[in-house]
């Protein structure tokens, strides 16, 4: 689905000592399928910005266009219900969330509220726990004796067995260890393919926003501050050190590598390693020219 | 959720009242909660009314603010009101309405209770208002203080009450982060029959309790780690203290109980 914000603002508890503008007349568009990462300090609006997404929050000016569903500043919404079907959210520490007596009843409980068929419930319950690569035996067990990082999974299985067209990714790794982390994050990627899922993912990690997006946006104090495909944004290392934000360590490198050695280098998704190796063979090659 | 839920929420400022000793505060409330049922004629309301009034413009609250506190009790007063109203028959008939004849008595109770009402409830979140809630539950153990001879755990109690008072707003916010979780599940929380909104609750609690037993458990592991123990002994950063404000506000005060009893008929 198309997700278009224009002049989105947010305030909380307007017209009191605590009011705060978390979000300052944002707009921008996602392409439906795109896989978008949302970057920003703590405090810069970006839980804010994905609470709109499926209407848990209502801009206090501005409005918001989600595939047919529109939310706009100061009118009720129509249909929130279809909204948040259609949009998943997987928030932070979503294990936190988990509540039925077994796996399965947990995972079934979004569509369940979404009135899904018994037959079509138990289906997806399978396909879900398929994607998110949980042991089938695990399903009859109570949630609260897995271990964490399968605990996760089961709440990442819940939000996909509701069969969203948009699924929002709230920091989904973090706390887990180096290896569960890249196996969640892959695990969106290849979802983001297969069903054509447009993904939204709010992220720390700078890695994770060069390795898996193919858009960013920079949020600072409200505010977007860069917008563009990965490669744009890690270009401008001095613009994002100005808001205290790091760049890959690959991007550091290249730019590294051509201060010092004078060398260009395409990104093709190499990793440091390769990067390494590239270097050295052009920086020979240039020697032996000599 | 969090912005309606402002009933006696501290507000940080630098006022009289908000550097006055929190065992004045509380024992001149405790006092003035009981002096308020000694009233009985329009001036000694007035004094009375004079002196509440003043402690909130002196305390620097937004007068609107404390208003909106009040919102959730005004239905509270307003009921008093009308009870008072429609079921006092004594004195004459004021006037009727829609053949229901209301007694000038009626009227007089109404109001005074209502005043009453009002007058305590302005009071008190006055207190929480102006008075984070450590130095509340601080004031309290000195003042229950004496109690530790009879081998009451005042300490004890002082911390539970602080602990728990520290979680409120971490089990609101958590409250507010499951019930956005579970609403993007599809869970509807404020349409549907009783029955529904009921059975809604479930996987709200559910995982509240959860998560404060293991919050619970966290929290006494790591007090024991850092080597903490009961009262005995025990000492404090900020040791409460009498200052000039105070013995200028006792004064205050002692000269309201005169004119109420000087104004009462």
């Amino acid at each position: 689905m198309d997700i278009s914000f224009e002049h989105v603002s947010y305030i909380y508890q307007p017209n009191s000592p605590f009011e705060h503008r978390a979000l300052n007349d944002i707009t921008f568009s996602i392409k439906s399928g795109s896989y978008v990462a949302v970057i920003g300090h703590t405090g810069s609006g970006k839980s804010t910005l994905i609470q709109q997404l499926n209407g848990l929050l209502q801009p206090t000016e501005g409005s918001i266009q989600i595939g047919k569903y529109k939310l706009q500043a100061g009118e009720k919404t129509k249909n929130l219900r279809g909204l948040r079907e259609q949009v998943g959210v997987v928030f932070q520490y979503p294990e936190h969330q988990l509540f039925e007596e077994t796996v399965a009843k947990d995972i079934a409980f979004g569509p369940h509220n979404f009135g899904v068929e018994k037959m079509e419930i138990d289906r997806r319950i399978k396909e879900a726990v398929q994607a998110t690569k949980l042991p089938d035996e695990l399903l009859e067990r109570s949630p609260f004796d897995l271990s964490g990082g399968q605990m996760r999974r089961v709440a990442i299985s819940g939000v996909l067995a509701m069969n969203p067209e948009v699924l929002v990714l709230d920091e989904p790794t973090a706390g887990l260890d180096p290896r569960g982390q890249k196996d969640i994050m892959d695990m969106f990627k290849d979802l983001h393919k297969e069903k054509g899922l447009t993904t939204i993912l709010v992220t720390h990690s700078m890695e994770d926003a060069l390795a898996y997006a193919d858009h960013i946006i920079i949020l600072n104090q409200g505010e977007i501050y860069r917008e563009g495909t990965p490669l744009e944004i890690f270009k401008q290392h001095d613009a994002l050190e100005k808001v205290q934000l790091d760049v890959p360590e690959v991007m550091d490198f290249l730019r590294r590598a051509k201060k010092e050695y004078g060398v260009e280098i395409e990104y093709r998704g190499q990793d440091i390693a390769e990067l390494a190796k590239e270097l050295t063979l052009k920086v020979r090659g240039d020697s032996d020219h000599e | 959720m969090s912005s309606s839920m402002i009933i006696g929420q501290y507000i940080p400022a630098d006022s009289v009242i908000h550097r006055l000793d929190p065992r004045s505060k509380i024992a001149i409330i405790f006092f003035y909660v009981v002096i308020v049922f000694f009233a009985n004629s329009v001036m000694s309301y007035g004094v009375l009314t004079l002196f509440a009034i003043g402690s909130a413009l002196l305390s620097k609250v937004p007068f609107r603010y404390i208003m909106k506190g009040l919102k959730p009790v005004w239905f509270l007063i307003l009921f008093t009101f009308l009870l008072h109203l429609f079921v006092t028959r004594e004195g004459d008939v004021a006037f009727s309405l829609f053949g229901w004849d209301v007694y000038r008595e009626g009227l007089i109770q109404g109001g005074a209770i209502s005043l009453r009402f009002f007058l305590l409830i302005l009071v008190t979140s006055l207190l929480t208002l102006t008075t984070t809630p450590i130095e509340i539950t601080d004031a309290i153990e000195e003042l229950l203080g004496p109690l530790k001879k009879l081998r009451f755990p005042v300490h004890e109690l002082a911390l539970m009450m602080s602990i728990s008072l520290r979680f409120i707003p971490t089990l609101m916010q958590e409250t507010e982060k499951i019930s956005k979780a579970q609403a993007s599940r599809g869970v509807d929380f404020r349409t549907g029959s009783f029955k529904d909104r009921v059975r809604a609750v479930v996987p709200l609690l559910v995982p509240l309790f959860v998560s404060a037993f293991k919050r619970a458990e966290e929290l006494a592991m790591a007090m024991e780690a850092r080597g903490y123990q009961g009262g005995e002994g025990r000492t404090k950063l900020r040791e409460l203290q009498l200052t000039k404000i105070d013995v200028l506000v006792y004064g205050v005060f002692v000269l309201l109980v005169i004119a109420l009893f000087m104004t009462r008929s």
